[in-house]
């Protein structure tokens, strides 16, 4: 991916993406200019984004003059200072810090995926256009505007099987059928990359590592449906993807991609980022539109549907980030190659943002069809600790938990449906044992009521009423007529929305009461809580297993446990907040859950 | 304090344009600018602009980015999206409530620190996490890192206002 002058040239690359840099690379990057400058070494420093193995960042790349490239982990600048020595002045690779892709952990991160949108994520600089364009970059969309028509593109796609990566599955095809039977003097564009969902950060490590996929993407789905104008919508928490969108489009424009008469065809399209402004709502498609008009983010009625009428009134065809990213693979290496990566109804892969109590938390990609279970243990590693698996939560506040014994579901948006769950824009958060049910139901009916933007009642006044009847079985005082009255508050707030936020919002909540009203009942007839979360309803003891190793005393933070070294630990209950620190910290499993002991001090 | 310097958003509304699809990017940069937004700036938005102060009122609290009161130096946000969430993001917004003296959603009495919180800033692998000043966002986190980090802060800014 450099150009043949520099072949020769050894380099380092260092991972820059958000996740990346609060692991430190930025640190590494300046200790690598600074070195190269000072030992005035003849090696190119360049950055790309992220491979999706945060689970071991900072990562850097070593490419040694024949273009072998070495993957180094958890590069900190001492670590670094001998790399450089070792490998790049001296010649012999550091063994004991290089990610082996033959056994080991990055093997079997790796071993399951299937990259078609993250193939470029990690491997180019993500603000070079020549690196994009040396990766087949931008030649589907010469294909296109070359060789295709209108209806050929469409049809392709269609034919792809490709489904909305944002959440609801819609046919990809489809939709931009009816944006392109529209008759108008204006259609719009639109990248959906508000990503609200909290536990998701796949649209953000994409814009991050691989702009111009996106764009690439969008402007083969703009000559598609006859769209002049796009405008990617994105999450103003994401600042880093914003600058590299902007970076990325102002060059694609230089070399004639986007703007006026693209690569000579004739086809205009210009693309515009714009920046949320912090609300979930807006990720609704009609919310999304009002947004970018200038109004408060409220969802309406459709139809009529927005590739009827949409932004300022004229035909407008939504897409995700991931989904626009799939496009110009798509259009590469045709729809059947896609259509025969899946399941009968799910086509082609899907990427998840695999997070919480997992070894390997990180980006995946993964073929349709694949299990939880795979993603999960393979690729994940299992729990952190080796804890039990509890559940996992797919598809955020729209979503669901599945619990361990329906691991064996397969990806696929029908299959994730009948769990409770859905298919989701691909946040996947890990629940282990030590986790309460009840507190994580609680926890996404605080923030949807937070979100909903008011417009229906359920929605408005149910959720409220939901989450105080959730935080008062989480503080000891339920009652037992609450979970019929959540069911009825559930089902009412479904029927009675007009958006999706509402109609999902007590997925959450239904599903935990599916496959954990086991959990309910204990906080409510026996006032416990199992999983040491809820405070008012355990304490933490430490049992005989305890080796007395100091690690829990040390990291207590309010030095409520007391113990001579290499004897049995204690905690004194009146000085313990529960915050379960000991807990997590243990190497023996030593701290468990007991009962109630009074309240909690401080 | 003194009064606020409302030539800035002359400046802005000059750029951004006077329509209404200009309400939010203009907003973002006012504060951007001002660190706030402030009711004068709306008033002054209105009279430059095709929108009204109540649209423009209305904008403004329906976003959570809008801040309508003034802010410490310093924002530190703990995330408290779905991964922080059972990664103890209760626990690290205590212990900072302890360290700085103030509630989530406060302002240290020196107007230094504000401490609040934020649904995911995208690093959900490196749960739990908190961000700094917009710009600097930290992963792994326990309590006590966490404390050390911001202890971090006071000593390099009573260093530089000493
Ligand atoms: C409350 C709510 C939030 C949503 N958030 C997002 C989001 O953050 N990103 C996204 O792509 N789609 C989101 N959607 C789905 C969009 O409305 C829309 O279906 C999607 O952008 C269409 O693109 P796709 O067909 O490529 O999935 C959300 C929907 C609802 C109801
Ligand atoms: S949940 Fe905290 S960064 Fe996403």
């Amino acid at each position: 991916m450099q150009s043949p002058a520099e072949q020769q040239r050894r380099s380092i690359v260092v991972g820059m993406s958000t996740c990346n840099i609060a692991s430190g690379s930025q640190e590494v990057f300046d200790f690598c200019r600074s070195e190269i400058d000072s030992r005035g070494l003849d090696i190119r420093l360049g950055s790309s984004g992220c491979l999706g193995m945060c689970y071991s960042e900072p990562q850097v790349q070593i490419i040694d003059a024949d273009g072998t490239r070495h993957l180094y982990e958890r590069v900190q600048p001492k670590r670094m200072r001998q790399i450089l020595e070792q490998h790049l002045i001296g010649g012999q690779p550091c063994e004991k810090w290089l990610a082996r892709l033959d056994s080991g952990a990055a093997h079997d991160f790796c071993s399951k995926q299937r990259r078609i949108v993250l193939a470029n994520c990690g491997r180019i600089d993500p603000e070079s256009i020549d690196d994009y364009l040396a990766a087949e970059g931008y030649q589907a969309l010469q294909q296109v505007l070359s060789t295709m028509s209108q209806e050929q593109v469409i049809d392709r796609v269609t034919a792809s099987g490709l489904r909305g990566r944002g959440g609801a599955g819609f046919s990809t095809g489809l939709k931009w059928k009816f944006a392109y039977q529209e008759n108008a003097d204006e259609k719009y564009i639109i990248c959906n990359a508000d990503e609200g969902d909290p536990g998701a950060f796949m649209d953000r490590t994409l814009l991050e590592s691989d702009p111009h996929a996106v764009l690439e993407g969008m402007a083969i789905g703009a000559f598609a449906t006859g769209a002049t104008q796009g405008y990617i919508y994105c999450r103003a928490e994401y600042p880093l993807a914003v600058a590299r969108l902007q970076k990325a489009i102002v060059q694609a424009e230089e070399r004639g991609y986007l703007g006026k008469n693209i690569l000579g065809s004739g086809f205009d399209l210009s693309l515009r980022v714009k920046e949320g402004a912090g609300a979930f709502v807006c990720g609704e498609e009609t919310a999304l539109l009002a947004s970018i008009e200038g109004q408060r983010g409220m969802p309406r009625i459709r139809p009529p549907f927005p590739a009827q009428s949409g932004l300022f009134g004229r035909p407008t065809t939504i897409n995700n980030v991931e989904t626009w990213a799939n496009v110009p693979w798509i259009i590469r290496n045709g729809a059947a190659a896609f259509a025969a990566i899946g399941t009968d109804t799910s086509k082609g892969t899907k990427v998840f943002a695999l997070a919480g109590k997992v070894k390997r938390g990180g980006l995946v990609e993964v073929p349709m069809g694949t299990t939880l279970l795979e993603v999960i243990h393979d690729i994940g590693g299992g729990t952190t600790n080796g804890r039990q698996v509890l559940a996992v939560q797919l598809g955020g506040p729209s979503g669901g938990c599945v619990p361990a014994t329906a691991l064996d579901t397969r990806i696929d948006y029908e299959e994730v449906s009948r769990t409770g769950a859905i298919m989701g824009s691909g946040g996947m958060v890990v629940l282990d044992d030590t986790s309460c049910m009840v507190d994580v139901a609680r926890y996404f009916m605080d923030f949807v009521q937070n979100e909903s933007c008011g417009k229906c009642t359920f929605c408005r006044v149910g959720t409220r009423r939901m989450l105080e009847i959730l935080t008062r079985i989480c503080a000891g005082q339920g009652r037992p007529e609450d979970l019929p009255l959540l069911e009825e508050l559930a089902y009412k707030t479904k029927t009675t929305s007009l958006c999706g936020l509402g109609q999902t919002a007590p997925n959450p909540i239904l599903t935990t009461l599916r496959y954990f009203r086991q959990s309910f009942r204990e906080h409510i007839d026996e006032g416990r809580c199992q999983a040491g979360q809820c405070r008012d309803l355990c304490s933490f003891e430490i049992s005989a297993d305890c080796t007395g190793c100091h690690l829990c005393l040390v990291n207590c933070p309010v030095n409520a446990i007391d113990g001579e070294k290499q004897a049995k630990h204690e905690i004194r209950q009146e000085a313990c907040i529960r915050c379960g620190v000991c807990r997590d910290i243990c190497r023996f499993n030593a701290v468990v859950v007991g009962p109630p002991k009074g309240a909690v001090s401080g | 304090m003194c009064a606020i310097d409302l030539d800035v958003v002359n400046e802005i509304v000059g750029q951004k344009g006077r329509t209404a699809d200009h309400a939010i990017p203009i907003l973002q940069e006012v504060q951007k600018r001002l660190r706030y937004v402030p009711r004068e700036a709306l008033a002054r938005i209105a009279d430059l602009t095709e929108m009204t102060e109540s649209q423009l009122f209305g904008v403004a609290t329906f976003y959570s980015q809008f801040r309508l009161e003034p802010v410490g130096d310093t924002i530190i946000k703990v995330c408290h999206g779905t991964a922080c969430h059972v990664g103890g993001a209760k626990g690290l917004t205590e212990a900072l409530e302890n360290r700085l003296g103030v509630k989530s959603g406060e302002t240290t009495a020196d107007k230094k620190f504000t401490l609040t919180s934020v649904a995911c800033v995208g690093c959900c692998s490196l749960a739990p996490v908190i961000m700094v000043a917009d710009d600097r966002t930290y992963g792994r986190l326990d309590m006590k890192k966490a404390v050390s980090i911001v202890d971090g802060l006071e000593g390099v800014s009573s260093a530089e206002s000493g």
